[in-house]
């Protein structure tokens, strides 16, 4: 009894700090649970696996096959931080993915079908923003219309998949830059310079800063003269950009255009946002944290195909896995309300 | 005549109005219904059939969006029920018996029973926001009834529960009597009781509501079991049309057209007041633009395009920005007639 009283008393200062840092940093702390949660599934995989998960091979992977969904995550990030939502990214995806398949296999150059893609995700995008800005849609609604849109434009485009031959596009998958034993692809690097980007914009310019202040308190950024419009506008059009671009990445990456590509994948980028710590009502949330939570997403992924387990175990475990975070991200918001 | 076009309904029944029209110019035979053997049979007839589960989660889904939620799972729990029943009676002594599927369509019922009140303790006691408290089962669900097919699709050869999804009483399909007797069911307690104001007041301001002595919270979470009940109805309907049970494409996206029901028929998104006639317009809108598209040669893959061209009108056209801009017509119209009988 004396010796539990001691103990915590002994321990009572390094717990105040990590309170006072808990209590400064709040809105990190879903991150951290989220980077903790990739630690443990590292370790699992590999006590598991019997050390066979942990490797140079797997890690690259995991950058490899995941590079569309964090660059659709990080287009979900700007949107979500506004307190809105993109539900039409999956769809946008196939439909730039099929159109500049088609694209390159009736002849056009890579360098002209390339813009086209990123173009008609933004334009897609661009539609969202104005629904959502101008007419009042809930951006729930709104990008339902983009999901519907861009799903029925890829079967417009193409009823079926088409193979893509151009070796500009084909070479973004296949070249593998050695780094010691880690290697990365062109489509891994340009997710990173996507994310590094979306970082900076979020973190150091006037545009990022009014994405936070819009999901902190809309009435209020719009009092302090900050330009409200034009940036929710363009958290759409930065979302339908990275959807055009996620296309690009997963052409590259299947070798093929598909109209069925990515339904449901909008679900994949929001669980990947929500279990990286950003609050889906707004105004909190890293990106950085976005690319945390589609590596815990990747690697469950990775460990159950390792495992030879069923698919359908996938769909639960993330699931469950979001449902511990909304829960974990509900308490903190709620313990940092007063003292707001 | 003022009062007819300002009724809220006018809109959506215009476009099914409409839609109706065009397609009888299409084809004459569209209205056509013949009476074989006492059973009614025509294009009309195959979408009230159609409809059916569209019908039953859309009608959660407007309770669950007058509360100000919203239920992204029903299409989920629709393949769990599904799943759950046909399963039970795959694995039964005796599958055609009626008892067997009687008990398979309690047992599943339940189970949505469960998940409903699942979504509803999430929202209603934890305060997680709806869209994604119902992500949650929306996505683990459905992994939930492919472990409960084995990842198979379980097929039944079972008449009774054939009847549900095909079969005819009194000169009408059974799977529209059912999604008929939930809609008047629903109406009758929302409406005939207080439960529908109390609904639309927690939709309204759910603060002030409690702070008013409404039960809230029972409220929340009533609306959520609700939409969870009807959703595993209309996935036994869905198994039962196929006499298969589909873990990975029952119900798929139909969250998605049961929001755009309530959406059309007028209810709105944030809540509130709420409108069980036009969800029921809603859903025939989207069963029969369905059916013009597929009628018109249109790949049904390519049909959501159109769905989005009607998402964009309705709302733009329910956006304050264009009803102001009626709104003023209007007013500059009744002054300048005031003007002249003045003059």
């Amino acid at each position: 009894m004396t010796a539990t009283l001691t103990r915590e008393e002994t321990s009572s200062s390094p717990t105040s700090r990590l309170s006072t840092f808990v209590g400064r940093h709040s809105s990190m702390m879903p991150t951290f649970a989220a980077l903790g949660i990739l630690v443990l599934l590292f370790i699992g995989g590999e006590a598991f696996l019997r050390g066979d998960f942990v490797t140079p091979r797997t890690i690259s992977n995991l950058l490899l096959d995941n590079a569309y969904l964090l660059v659709l995550a990080v287009g979900m990030t700007f949107v979500i931080l506004t307190g809105g939502i993109d539900l039409s990214v999956g769809s946008v995806m196939a439909f730039t993915g099929i159109l500049g398949a088609r694209m390159l296999a009736e002849g056009t150059p890579a360098w002209v079908a390339v813009p086209v893609m990123l173009l008609g995700g933004a334009v897609i995008g661009l539609m969202i923003g104005i629904l959502v800005q101008y007419f009042n849609v809930q951006p729930f609604i709104a990008s339902l219309a983009g999901l519907f849109l861009g799903r029925g434009l890829a079967y417009v485009v193409s009823l079926s998949s088409i193979k893509v031959e151009d070796p500009a596009i084909l070479w973004l998958q296949s070249t593998r830059i050695r780094l010691g034993d880690f290697f990365i692809t062109p489509t891994g690097i340009i997710a990173l310079l996507t994310l590094a980007a979306a970082a900076f914009v979020l973190q150091f310019t006037r545009f990022g800063r009014t994405i936070y202040a819009i999901g902190g308190s809309e009435a209020s950024a719009r009092l302090m003269g900050l330009k409200v419009a034009r940036a929710k506008l363009l958290a759409y059009v930065i979302s339908g950009t990275c959807a055009g671009l996620a296309g690009l990445l997963i052409t590259a990456y299947s070798g093929a255009g598909y109209p069925r590509n990515g339904v449901g994948t909008e679900l994949d980028a929001i669980a990947a946002v929500v279990i990286g710590g950003t609050i889906l009502t707004g105004g909190r949330g890293y990106v950085l944290g976005s690319m945390v939570g589609v590596f815990v997403y990747g690697t469950i992924k990775t460990i159950i195909s390792f495992m030879g387990a069923e698919q359908a175990w996938m769909q639960i475990i993330v699931g469950a896995l979001l449902l511990v975070f909304i829960v974990v991200q509900r308490a903190i918001v709620a313990k940092a309300e007063p003292t707001r | 005549m003022r009062n007819i076009l300002r009724h809220r309904l006018m809109w959506p029944a215009t476009a099914l109005v409409a839609l109706i029209v065009v397609n009888t110019i299409a084809s004459a035979n569209f209205l056509k219904i013949t009476v074989n053997d006492g059973e009614l049979y025509g294009a009309l007839i195959d979408i009230l059939r159609n409809s059916a589960p569209l019908m039953l989660v859309a009608l959660g889904m407007t309770i669950v969006i007058a509360t100000r939620g919203i239920d992204l799972s029903v299409g989920a729990v629709m393949a769990v029920s599904g799943a759950v029943a046909l399963q039970f009676i795959a694995g039964s002594a005796d599958p055609t018996a009626v008892g067997t599927v009687a008990i398979a369509v309690v047992i599943a019922v339940l189970v949505a029973l469960v998940l409903g009140a699942w979504n509803g303790f999430l929202v209603s006691v934890l305060g997680i926001q709806p869209i994604i408290a119902t992500l949650v089962l929306m996505l683990a669900g459905r992994g939930a009834a492919l472990l409960v097919t084995e990842g198979k699709i379980t097929t039944v050869n079972s008449a009774p529960l054939k009847f549900l999804g095909t079969g005819y009483a009194v000169a009408l399909p059974v799977a529209f009597l059912i999604a008929a007797a939930a809609v008047v069911a629903v109406a009758l307690v929302e409406r005939r009781t207080a439960l529908g104001v109390l609904t639309e007041s927690v939709g309204i301001n759910p603060e002030a509501s409690r702070l008013a002595g409404v039960r809230s919270r029972g409220i929340v979470w009533g609306a959520y079991a609700v939409s969870g009940v009807l959703a595993g109805i209309a996935g036994i309907i869905y198994a039962a049309n196929t006499s298969a049970a589909d873990a990975n494409n029952a119900g798929q996206f139909i969250e998605l057209y049961a929001i755009l029901a309530v959406v059309l028929g007028g209810t709105s998104l944030m809540g509130g007041k709420f409108s069980i006639a036009g969800t029921v317009i809603g859903v025939f809108i989207i069963q029969t633009l369905n059916s013009t598209i597929l009628f018109v040669g249109i790949p049904p893959a390519q049909a959501p395009v159109f769905f989005a061209v009607v998402v964009v009108i309705v709302v733009v056209a329910q956006s304050p920005r264009i009803r102001g801009l009626f709104g003023r017509l209007t007013a500059r119209r009744d002054r300048a007639a005031k003007a002249e009988v003045a003059s």
